[in-house]
């Protein structure tokens, strides 16, 4: 199992075809206390790139991109419930869809955990 | 940070403190501290320390004063007795409003608290419009404090003597570790509270008194926003505007009844037929449907969905847990339990109009039981 990331902070967590996207602990902690969460229905198509999910916290709304392309399987009903639990545990509990990866090339145009790490360094 | 943000007496003070520092009204200001809904919750049911120096502080002495001020407020100041404090506007000449603010009689002179974003905009208007018997004085070497909640008064008294006897809207000079300060009853968050003006050298050293009381957390820009859109309170620029006039915006109360007999203020004759004729459009609070916060700039739709109103303040109640909203809208749409459609986010939600404030108001009134 490997976990990339991407420029607008989300993570994805591969292992084989299946992975699992939520937003990194980075994300929440500039995002603050997160008040609402839509995630995507399974059967949902989704493009590398396109809106996927919706977070919001109490100052501001954000989109949730597709990190890769691939059909959802699952939305994570726990964090539409509740919310904060991307705030407490972001790469974890905190997930927010699963999908069925299209096209594993993609994959090629994240960041691994370290260069992740120097590009929050550098903002 | 970019040149022309510059910074306040406590920046260093606040970075200090874990603050997150953002742009705000041309300064460098802390949105959050811990995070908005632990401050907000804090200052609910203890006290909360809240930096508020980017706040215009304006002296307005002189013979005509009094006469000056008049023409550009709709308050009767002539009943403003000294120490006393009153809110009002400041308007334009077709009744919109170019900025809120509170007035006090200190003596021989006005005390004025205006927006930091608004400020510069307002002394080069009262400037302009003053009568010559009126000077003003833009108190640059001043800072501002705020110290809101249930155990401000605790904390407060701790250090400053005889601060308890103020009641809401009242102000008098005191000392705080030695520093000389004026101190009000009032402020922006609906609960008990005080408005505490130093000089800016002395800043630093009653900021740490204050924080260093049991009760006192300080608490940022984000909460103080939320703390503000439940108390129903508008915020200029937002719920507020040029194009907005006092009745539109539900402020009727800061146009005293003698004033609107009398007139003598801009805008006297559109605010008049308001009165009269109903406005057009009227501020009213939202409770919205559903868990997601429907933010500033939501078009507040009919049934056929046409345009026919907009949200101005929204966002996420942490006393209620649930998106509250202010939003103007056509004046038969505006009782309390009306239902609204607004449009945001290419969705549609449901509101209900409800009487603000949203969390009632525990301020500590003249009379009123303890």
């Amino acid at each position: 199992m490997s976990v990339y990331y991407t420029k607008e902070h989300e993570w994805v967590s591969v292992d084989g075809d299946a992975a699992t996207v939520g937003v990194t602990d980075f994300a929440q902690g500039q995002l603050g206390d997160v008040v609402f969460v839509e995630v995507p229905e399974a059967g949902r198509a989704l493009t590398q790139g396109g809106e996927a999910a919706v977070v919001e916290s109490v100052k501001a709304a954000s989109d949730v991109y597709a990190p890769v392309s691939g059909t959802v399987t699952e939305g994570n009903q726990a964090v539409v419930d509740e919310p904060s639990l991307v705030n407490t545990d972001p790469e974890g509990e905190g997930w927010f869809f699963k999908l069925t990866l299209s096209d594993t090339h993609e994959l090629s145009d994240l960041m691994n955990a370290e260069q992740y790490q120097a590009y929050c360094a550098s903002l | 940070m970019t040149e022309s943000e510059k910074t306040l007496p406590l920046d260093g003070w606040h970075r200090a403190r874990g603050g997150r520092m953002v742009p705000f009204a041309g300064y460098q200001m802390p949105v959050q501290y811990e995070g908005i809904i632990a401050e907000h919750l804090w200052t609910r049911t203890s006290a909360g320390l809240f930096d508020v120096s980017h706040m215009g502080q304006l002296l307005i002495a002189g013979p005509e004063a009094q006469k000056g001020l008049e023409s550009l407020l709709p308050a009767d100041l002539s009943s403003l007795q000294d120490g006393r404090l009153r809110y009002s506007l400041l308007l334009n000449v077709d009744g919109g409003i170019i900025d809120d603010l509170m007035v006090t009689r200190r003596g021989d002179h006005f005390y004025l608290v205006v927006n930091g974003a608004t400020k510069f905009g307002d002394i080069e208007y009262f400037e302009a419009k003053l009568p010559r018997g009126a000077v003003l004085d833009h108190m640059r070497e001043q800072a501002l404090l705020a110290l809101q909640g249930p155990k401000a008064v605790d904390a407060l008294s701790r250090l400053v003597p005889g601060v308890a006897a103020l009641t809401f809207m009242t102000g008098a000079a005191f000392e705080i570790g030695g520093a000389k300060a004026w101190i009000s009853r009032s402020g922006y968050t609906g609960e008990d509270g005080f408005e505490i003006s130093i000089l800016a050298r002395d800043a630093v050293a009653v900021a740490d008194l204050l924080a260093a009381q049991p009760e006192v957390k300080p608490i940022g820009l984000g909460a103080r926003d939320s703390l503000r859109l439940e108390a129903g309170l508008p915020l200029y620029g937002h719920d507020l505007d040029h194009g907005t006039t006092p009745i539109e915006a539900g402020l009727a109360f800061a146009v005293s009844k003698q004033r609107r007999a009398g007139g003598g203020f801009a805008g006297w004759h559109r605010i008049i037929k308001e009165v009269a004729d109903g406005p057009i459009r009227k501020r009213v609070g939202l409770l919205i449907e559903g868990r997601q916060p429907v933010r500033e700039g939501a078009m507040v739709v009919d049934a056929e969905g046409n345009e026919v109103g907009k949200v101005t303040s929204g966002g996420f109640s942490p006393s209620l847990e649930a998106p509250i909203a202010m939003a103007y809208v056509p004046l038969a749409s505006a009782a309390a339990g009306t239902r609204i459609s607004l449009a945001a986010r290419g969705k549609i939600f449901n509101g209900t109009v409800t009487a603000m404030p949203f969390v009632p108001h525990r301020y500590h009134r003249k009379g009123a039981q303890a």
